[in-house]
């Protein structure tokens, strides 16, 4: 049953498998990695696919690329119960969840037009990770809402 | 206290403001006794903004230490005017003094600065963001005319951008306060700043009108509403007007209510206020000097 659905998207040889991502938020997901299409990467996305956990859930399937902690981080505040699946000859050879991290680096762009990571200085983003957000730890503003909107691409 | 860096009134313990608080207390109580007790020590002055009273304060408070101030001067004639920047700025001046005052325009300059450098960096004013100092010496003035504990307290006016309406609502967490926010709904409380206070379970209460909470005071903290926030100049009149006071309004307070402003003002206290028992903000700017001493004394024993 399952792999009926499964096989809408088809299976890939080598690369990283996204589960369980909160429907609907697919492109957030390829927004975080940096993947716009125009690098060239092979990319298979399910969209609002049934899932018993989620109700409708979000895959992604990204060919011959691994995800780095700091954009496993980033997937965790808008995805936090996905499932990464890294695959090598077509088999899953390692299957983790996200889990939130303290803080997150040099990824989200400060909403405050004000903040002075906002000004050319040489200094990296910082947000603090919060129950329900980020907080930038240099001007405090809070972000709760469409947290995938302030990716840095 | 063993504070390498004054951010934030968030890392103020109680016990590091009655540490402060005392030796302000001491310092004012017999200033000669302090003439010399930093005696060479320089302190490296960035102002990127304007500022009278914080940057007056801090000089007149080394210079009765003993030490004396290093000053970047106005931007427009500095290497800011190059484009250099702030981290730059500071790397460079930390070699020149024992340490730093940072006034600058961008919320979390203070807080990226101190990154950057070895010698203590306080931050006298970021933005919209933070101005410890100045909440040092608004809590040095409240416990000299009120005390800290069962207070009930008015913050009136700029609450969104007022950077001394948001280090004095936290640092007041600290004390067994009742704190009242009365502004127009424009100018409320930042998100951060309400998710802070309720985190430390501080009783907050937000108003649009001083009538409501006027009488149940002890202190009314009164700040300015800036032309700057409104779109059009009626509007900000329209709006502003309702946040005056003046000798008449008073009538309905408490005998000793005390009134406080961080200054300057504009309209929002009549002069007939200056008077009045109630007026304590022209001895509040002075406390900036104690007080300010009172910091420095303690940061540059740490580091000397």
């Amino acid at each position: 049953m399952t792999d009926e659905r499964e096989l809408r998207v088809s299976k890939i040889e080598s690369g990283t498998v996204i589960d369980h991502v909160p429907g609907g938020k697919a492109l957030h997901v390829l927004a975080i990695l940096g993947i716009d299409g125009s690098g060239g990467e092979v990319v298979s996305i399910g969209m609002n696919v049934p899932s018993e956990r989620l109700g409708r859930k979000d895959v992604v399937k990204v060919e011959n690329r691994e995800l780095s902690q700091s954009e496993v981080d980033v997937l965790s505040l808008i995805a936090p119960a996905a499932t990464i699946n890294i695959i090598r000859d077509f088999d899953v050879v390692e299957k983790s969840r996200v889990s939130r991290p303290e803080s997150v680096t040099g990824v989200l762009k400060c909403p405050n037009v004000n903040c002075i990571t906002s000004e050319k200085e040489p200094v990296q983003t910082r947000f603090e990770v919060l129950d329900d957000g980020v907080r930038c730890v240099y001007c405090d503003t809070i972000v709760r809402e469409d947290i995938a909107d302030h990716i840095e691409v | 206290m063993r504070q390498d860096h004054i951010i934030s009134a968030k890392q103020l313990s109680r016990a590091d403001i009655e540490a402060v608080l005392d030796r302000a207390a001491r310092i004012a109580a017999d200033p000669g006794a302090y003439a010399n007790s930093r005696a060479g020590a320089l302190l490296g002055m960035l102002f990127f903004e304007p500022s009278t009273r914080t940057k007056m304060s801090f000089a007149a408070a080394i210079k009765r230490l003993g030490g004396d101030v290093v000053d970047m001067g106005p931007t427009e004639y500095s290497s800011v005017q190059k484009g250099e920047s702030l981290a730059d700025t500071v790397r460079v001046v930390e070699g020149y003094a024992d340490a730093l005052v940072l006034r600058h325009p961008s919320e979390g300059s203070a807080k990226m600065a101190s990154e950057f450098v070895n010698v203590p960096l306080i931050n006298a004013g970021d933005g919209a963001g933070q101005h410890p100092t100045q909440t040092l010496l608004d809590l040095y003035t409240i416990r000299d005319s009120a005390g800290l504990d069962d207070l009930t307290i008015g913050i009136m006016g700029d609450l969104k951008y007022g950077r001394t309406v948001h280090s004095l609502a936290y640092a007041l967490t600290n004390f067994d306060t009742r704190q009242h926010f009365v502004s127009p709904v424009s100018l409320k409380l930042p998100r951060n700043v309400r998710y802070d206070l309720h985190e430390t379970g501080a009783s907050i209460k937000e108003h649009t009108d001083l009538d409501a909470v006027l009488s149940s005071l002890d202190v009314l903290y009164v700040t300015r509403i800036q032309r700057e926030r409104f779109p059009d100049e009626s509007e900000y009149r329209a709006v502003a007007g309702e946040y005056q006071i003046d000798a008449a309004t008073l009538s309905e307070a408490r005998d000793d209510l005390t009134v406080m402003h961080p200054l300057p003002r504009v309209d929002e206290i009549a002069h007939d206020v200056d008077a009045t028992d109630h007026a304590r903000y022209f001895e509040q700017a002075h406390n900036g000097v104690p007080v300010r001493m009172a910091l420095l004394d303690m940061l540059l024993e740490g580091s000397a």
